[in-house]
């Protein structure tokens, strides 16, 4: 499963000011720098195909302009704009209008699937392309399901309403699962055409029954890829871990240091150990900072699928750094030893080649950073 | 009916840099229309799928702003493409 050792590694970059990579050969020691591409546009989500390894797809918008994306054949030389991005279905007579503010999430279909992708939007909006990402259409299964204008009510975070996390079970094409801040974690066993929440277990501490069956708030799904059935999950109230067919979340979050918590965006997975899982907590308390707590920031593992976790801080700042890491802004890459990277919101990136064990930046003065990708 | 657009920077990727060009049209909707052939894309970028003008952006006929698409364009008018201030 690990990577051959003549391997490169690259990181996709996207932030609030344009596409950066940083390219390593497999020893990642040292990072070279390239960019900006696309400079002032705002960039959710850049995604290389783990299929088509020449295909790479960029979520885009500027300040001034509607959304749109773009698309590489030949590993982001050249750029040429989607002939139809996503939008939603025109409404009907007294329906409300929904347009797509924004293309926050991109996901490669099934690995059988080929030029099958699927992304998510802001408001909530599931959409799917069969054509490698050049033409997108609507999922009506969700974005018309009768319930949908209650599990997506346009209860918009800071960053508008999102769809995220949209993972396609390896095992079986037509399970997905996604995550909608805020609405919850929803399950489709028929390649989308029906839904249905997934989040008994879940805190809803912002709302005044927590045993709703939706409504929440998950902030990052992760699916492990050699054992899919696991899934983890960091929520605006808890890191939780699901082994299914089991339909109840468990808080493992609960056995993060008590003066840590378990709030914050990211959960990032071994690719070959589902019982390991880095997070990188923010500060939850009162008003709500989401910095680094105390201005330390640390990133966490567990080993044990949640049970304990470790602090990893070895070679990050001891005092005064108040960044925080976005939900798509932490990956991992498939080396024998794996790397795991975040980008924080100070535009700096950090790396470890050693699971989390000690940390370099190696990238400074970039823009707000708002996800990074692995890709060889 | 042929009219002059000006082509706000951000949008002139779409023109190959042109900052002015001739439309055709007798509504903002059929100049629109006339750009989005020569100039694939652009128009999804000012008008959403709900046919509502974008939050930033603002067009005026002459002087006129037109807040609806169909706004009437005549032979020899200026149509302004404007990106409104959207933050830093």
């Amino acid at each position: 499963m690990h990577q051959k050792l003549s391997m490169s590694h690259t990181l996709w970059i996207a932030t609030r000011k344009g596409a950066f990579t940083l390219k390593s050969d497999a020893r990642r020691r040292k990072w070279n720098l390239s960019g900006p591409q696309f400079l002032g546009h705002v960039l959710h989500h850049i995604v290389q195909d783990p299929r088509d390894p020449k295909v790479v797809l960029m979520a885009a918008k500027t300040g001034h302009l509607g959304p749109t994306m773009f698309r590489s054949t030949d590993r982001g030389r050249k750029w040429t704009e989607v002939k139809q991005p996503p939008a939603f279905r025109k409404a009907v007579e007294g329906e409300a209008n929904r347009a797509v503010e924004a293309v926050f999430w991109l996901t490669p279909g099934h690995a059988k699937d080929k030029g099958v992708w699927y992304a998510g939007t802001s408001p909530a909006g599931l959409f799917l392309s069969a054509d490698g990402g050049d033409h997108w259409e609507p999922v009506a299964g969700f974005n018309d399901h009768p319930m949908r204008p209650q599990w997506a009510p346009g209860n918009a975070t800071p960053g508008g309403e999102l769809l995220h996390s949209i993972l396609v079970d390896p095992v079986d094409a037509k399970h997905l699962y996604l995550g909608v801040s805020i609405g919850g974690i929803f399950e489709s066993l028929d390649g989308g055409r029906n839904w249905q929440p997934l989040n008994r277990g879940i805190a809803a501490d912002f709302l005044p029954d927590a045993s709703v069956e939706f409504g929440h708030d998950p902030h990052l799904v992760v699916q492990h890829p050699l054992q899919p059935d696991r899934l983890y999950h960091q929520n605006h109230c808890g890191i939780y871990r699901l082994d299914r067919p089991v339909r109840e979340w468990q808080r493992i979050g609960k056995a993060m240091p008590k003066k840590i918590g378990d709030i914050g965006f990211p959960i990032v997975l071994h690719p070959r150990d589902p019982d390991t899982a880095w997070v990188f907590p923010m500060d939850g308390t009162s008003v709500w900072p989401r910095t680094s707590i105390d201005g330390k920031p640390a990133v966490h593992v567990t080993r044990n699928g949640g049970k304990s976790w470790q602090r990893q801080d070895k070679g990050l700042p001891k005092s005064q750094a108040w960044f925080t890491v976005y939900r798509q802004a932490m990956c991992a890459d498939t080396h024998k030893r794996t790397g795991i990277y975040f980008g924080n919101t100070q535009g700096e990136v950090w790396a470890s080649a050693n699971e989390g064990e000690s940390w370099q930046c190696i990238a400074r003065y970039l823009p707000q950073i708002f996800a990074i990708t692995h890709a060889v | 009916m042929s009219c002059t657009v000006k082509i706000a920077s951000p949008l002139r990727s779409y023109t190959n840099g042109a900052a002015s060009v001739n439309a055709k049209g007798a509504s903002v909707t059929e100049v629109l229309a006339d750009l989005e052939r020569r100039f694939t894309g652009m128009r999804f970028r000012m008008v959403d799928e709900q046919e509502q003008i974008r939050r930033h952006i603002r067009i005026f006929v002459n002087t006129r702003e037109a807040k609806q698409l169909s706004e009437h364009v005549a032979a020899g008018d200026t149509v302004h493409l404007i990106c409104a201030l959207s933050g830093g």
